[in-house]
């Protein structure tokens, strides 16, 4: 038996509808196995991790608040990995946005002004922006691979925050815990409704997909980034610059992972810590791709993702299932819906027999 | 393909066809939210296995539901209030970096109970609890300092927190009790959890010299190099003798378990009260693991010592003592008081490193 | 002391250079597999239940190596046989590699380990100083040594390996001259996912005979980077190994000796020294673009 592909001469818009379903379907009956394998009961258990989360509105805040840094930076990743840059390391980017956002809130506490809030906005951006704006110079400069030095700077941002809040910026008053002062009510993020914790961060995150995809979409710079990503010769022949889109690319996903941090720091801790991320900016790059590297896509897969993480701390209360599974099962989704959307763009035989089978086996 | 989507939907459904069944009983709910998974083998595992003991002392009354790897920050908080909302009577919020979360979710919801392990914010509905660690360092230090040959031990540390400068004092200042000039070196592994790199940090202090060594962080790693080398060491959190039968002189065994029993006790008699708790030795909330691999004379020794602080008659921190650089700290017999130790951010004389300012 | 100090950095680097000398195979066959933390961690578990239930430490290395290959397998069946994006599916083998082997070892937590006895060898390792080091190490040294050279032989000596240096440039052009690119390409990721392996396996057999969840702690990343930083040339992996192994040995040395400079800093250095030392060596372009393979990351599907 082997399984042989054939391109289908344009992408399939059944299927690209369908894909999705189908993979939701494989997983809940694999998932299903699963549970019971376990020894738990498979109903129970999808139940809680695909609808115990939206059933109450608490949780409905809680999953914006979970999706709303992955959606961000993942638009800005998909930019980036459409031009063919490969920017890994947001999670860095994310980390120091989240500090040069909380400078003023920190440092100049007693500035209290309707400005504190969008100055630190505006300054985690640029933060983020300007981090991962060194693998772009020294990408440009000396030709050094952005996978490698945005990977290594993640680490160097973490040991960065867990120096700057064990040292520096520690709360005088906090016993020499490691945190900083609390922030003052202006300058935190408040939540939009009264109804539970969500901030404004959800919003940054739609807005900001909407506005790339209509860059994507309808403007020269989607365009270029499009052409460059496909082929650098090509792009040049239209008089763009691969250098510049270096730059353009990488400080953008920059900023929105910088955004993403300062909000998540503002919005929902409220002082800075050692630990602010529970891997937002590696989850985001699996957000982006699952998204078909399409800002509006990466809306519905952020909020996916969102809801498993959510629907697993939910089995794990009851029916007990350990985190280990909630991963195992992730795991699972994840490849399910990355095999679906084959279907898409070709048209899948399955072969019985020998022939020339040799081919696909190993 | 249409066919076998239907099929295959068919199936989904037939199989998710179970609906949850209503909750058991009306026991009363002891929830556990934990940092690191239940089977991490140091921090997590203690609690955990004081969890399951709580669950056998007072199994007919009571349901123990935790979480485990909880990040610490805003995952914290929903799974706390998740917690609160699933009918929780009280909640253990078992790590430091919970703190902030465990604060707010108490505000929101007053009706329940909340315990913060090792922070220092309290509220009417909210208790925290730690355990005098220290007394259980100043014991090793003792050992350390009657077992090393060479008067230098190594200090494998965590994270410049309070806490483990508290632990790396009092292990000082025990040695110094047996001999005024015994030297500590420190490595910071900047990790709780990391075989590897605990191992290499082991390695590094046994290259420095050091022919004894203690650790803050959570896994056997540094116990197996020290079997390896040839060298005593201590265990941390849990009894570590199985990665060092010849090597561990004893332990400091986290045992959660006699604080959980006594705190839910009081709870389903009416009796809880929000309280800042920090029990040590005499309280059982930490043990010391069997003294092994060491003479007659040490062992009764550290004996008389665990008696002396756990009757009050010792208290680790007693003066005089003089801070890192000789300037004086206590005056003879004077005793330090628990807000200094809770936020204790400099070493005594003898340690060899320099703190992070 | 030095010798020492040596001797820990090899036990730190050997699974860097492994699991990286794996990731460069697969890489110059032009597929990107970003779950070698995934794999590193399934053969860490695989080679610790193997020599815990056989109580032989050999076998379970074997396990760890074939435990790294079968999990490879399903990167390699929906990255090759159904073109799934490859950063994506390799992102999602590692988070399932994590989860798996978390719950495969429940049972082993707490067990203590097995070590991988030292092998020496006769008349070489009586040499003062370098006799103890490279003579009397255990059989994961001796085949991390083994890989570069054989690796460095096959991608650039034989055949085959010309064939795999081409199917990774230009998979279009491989195809037509009637090179198997799928069937190689598989290959290649098993090579990968049992290198992965066999560097898990010298995690639990060797440098902390335990298991423990996570113990990997991002040490499958470092390979990664590793195999961008030697510009996919298999000397360079040993190199870059044993230049990140031994800044982070030597940093905790550095705080042991009691220098008054903050940990964080000093844990810094590893990764900061790759950064730097890559800007050094990529400095000239031409040899970078040479020896990167064109087709990277790109999916194949031969037409028919």
């Amino acid at each position: 038996m082997r399984i042989e592909l054939q391109r289908r001469p344009a992408a399939s818009g059944v299927f690209s509808l369908v894909s999705p379903l189908l993979a939701l379907v494989l997983t809940l009956i694999f998932g299903a196995i699963m549970f019971r394998l376990l020894g738990k009961d498979p109903g129970h258990a999808l139940y809680s991790f695909f609808v115990e989360p939206l059933l109450e509105v608490w949780s409905l805040h809680e999953l914006a608040i979970k999706a709303g840094p992955l959606i961000l930076i993942a638009v800005g990743l998909s930019v980036c990995y459409r031009s063919n840059n490969w920017n890994i390391g947001a999670e860095g980017q994310f980390t120091i946005g989240a500090i040069t956002g909380s400078i003023l809130p920190i440092l100049v506490p007693q500035w209290h002004s309707v400005l504190v809030l969008p100055l630190m906005l505006v300054m985690g951006a640029a933060g983020g922006a300007l981090f991962a704006g060194i693998p772009a110079l020294l990408k440009t400069r000396f030709n050094t691979n952005e996978i490698l030095v945005s990977l290594m700077l993640v680490y160097i941002a973490q040991l960065f925050l867990d120096w700057l809040v064990r040292g520096p910026w520690r709360d005088p008053k906090g016993f020499n815990f490691p945190q900083s002062i609390s922030f003052a009510p202006e300058a935190v993020l408040p939540p939009l409704l009264d109804s539970g914790r969500a901030h404004a961060s959800i919003l940054f995150a739609l807005l900001a997909a909407v506005l790339v995809w209509f860059m994507m979409r309808f403007m020269l710079k989607g365009f270029e980034v499009t052409v460059l990503g496909r082929s650098e010769r090509a792009g040049r022949f239209a008089g763009f610059s691969a250098r510049r889109m270096v730059w353009f690319s990488m400080m953008l996903s920059g900023a929105f992972a910088g955004l993403a941090g300062i909000s998540e720091v503002s919005g929902s801790i409220g002082h800075l810590q050692p630990s602010i991320s529970p891997g937002y900016g590696f989850t985001a790059i699996i957000v982006a791709f699952l998204g078909r590297l399409n800002p509006l896509g990466a809306i519905a897969s952020g909020f996916v993702l969102a809801l498993t993480y959510l629907g697993g701390e939910a089995a794990q209360l009851s029916i007990g299932v350990s985190d280990k599974v909630t991963r195992v099962f992730q795991g699972l989704l994840l490849f399910f819906v990355l095999s679906c959307d084959t279907l898409i763009l070709y048209r899948v035989r399955i072969i019985f027999g020998s022939g020339r089978a040799r081919e696909a086996k190993s | 393909m249409k066919k076998l989507i239907i099929a295959l939907a068919a199936t989904a459904a037939a199989l998710c066809s179970t609906v949850p069944g209503a909750q058991a009983a009306d026991k009363t709910k002891v929830c556990f939210v934990y940092v690191g998974t239940k089977t991490d083998g140091g921090w997590t595992q203690a609690h955990d296995l004081g969890r399951q003991e709580l669950q056998k002392a007072l199994g007919d009354k009571i349901e123990t539901p935790y979480l485990e790897s909880v990040p610490e920050g805003p995952d914290a908080e929903r799974a706390i209030e998740r917690m609160a909302r699933s009918g929780c009577a009280v909640v253990f919020a078992t790590s430091f970096g919970f703190m902030d979360a465990t604060v707010k979710v108490a505000q929101k919801f007053p009706n329940v109970k909340f315990e913060h392990a090792t922070g220092y914010k309290a509220a009417p509905n909210l208790a925290t609890y730690n355990s005098r660690f220290y007394e259980g360092r100043y014991i090793l230090g003792q050992i350390a300092a009657k077992m090393s040959k060479k008067g230098v031990a190594g200090y494998i540390a965590s994270f410049p927190i309070p806490e483990v400068v508290m632990g790396i004092n009092a292990f000082e200042l025990g040695a110094k009790s047996v001999n005024p000039n015994f030297k500590l070196k420190v490595v910071w592994a900047n990790t709780w959890f990391d075989p590897g790199k605990e191992a290499d940090a082991a390695k590094a202090l046994i290259d420095q010299g050091v022919d004894i060594l203690t650790q803050h962080t959570d896994t056997t790693a540094p116990m197996q190099v020290a079997a390896e080398r040839g060298i005593y060491a201590f265990g941390q959190a849990s009894d570590m003798i199985a990665a060092g039968p010849k090597t561990q002189l004893t332990a400091i065994v986290d045992t959660w378990g006699a604080y959980y029993i006594k705190r839910t006790k009081a709870l389903l008699d009416g009796t809880w009260k929000s309280e800042q708790i920090w029990d040590g030795l005499k309280d059982g909330i930490l043990t010391m693991a069997p003294y092994t691999n060491m003479p007659d004379d040490v062992k009764a020794m550290a004996e008389e010592t665990e008696a002396k602080i756990k009757s009050g008659e010792l208290h680790p921190f007693t003066g005089p003592i003089n801070k890192q650089d000789g300037t004086p700290w206590l005056k003879a017999g004077e005793k330090a008081d628990d807000g200094t130790l809770l936020g204790m951010n400099f070493y005594v004389e003898g340690v060899d490193d320099k703190l992070p300012k | 002391m030095i010798e020492a100090i040596l001797l820990t950095i090899i036990t730190a680097a050997t699974p860097l250079v492994i699991a990286a000398m794996g990731e460069l195979v697969t890489e110059r066959a032009g597929v990107l597999n970003l779950g070698v933390e995934g794999m590193m961690i399934m053969g860490a578990v695989c080679a610790f239940a193997g020599a815990q239930l056989t109580g032989l430490p050999l076998v379970g290395l074997v396990a760890g190596i074939v435990g790294g290959a079968l999990f490879s397998l399903l990167f390699g069946f929906l990255t090759l046989t159904l073109v799934t994006n490859q950063v994506a599916t390799g992102l999602a083998l590692t988070l399932l590699g994590l989860g798996l082997s978390g719950q495969l070892g429940e049972a082993f937590v707490g067990i203590p380990g097995v070590k991988l006895a030292p092998i020496v060898i006769p008349v070489l390792s009586d040499i003062p100083v370098v006799g103890p080091l490279l003579f009397r190490q255990d059989i994961t040294f001796y085949l991390s040594i083994a890989l570069v050279i054989g690796v460095n032989w096959f991608l650039f000596r034989s055949r085959t390996g010309l064939k795999l240096r081409a199917i990774g440039d230009n998979h279009g052009s491989a195809h037509a001259l009637g090179i198997s690119v799928i069937r190689t390409r598989y290959l290649a990721v098993m090579f990968g996912g049992a290198c992965a392996g066999l560097a898990g396996a010298q995690l639990s057999l060797v440098y902390t005979p335990q298991w423990v969840e996570n113990m990997s702690a991002g040490r499958g990343w470092i390979a990664l980077a590793l195999v961008v930083f030697a510009s996919w040339r298999p000397w360079r992996v040993l190199a870059g190994g044993y230049i990140f192994g031994a800044v982070g040995i030597l940093q905790l040395h550095a705080q042991a000796f009691g220098i008054g400079v903050p940990s964080q800093f000093l844990s810094m250095l590893p990764y900061a020294v790759t950064i730097v030392v890559l800007i050094i060596i990529s400095h000239n372009r031409r040899t970078t673009l040479i020896n990167t393979p064109a087709c990277l990351g790109k999916p194949f599907v031969p037409d028919r």
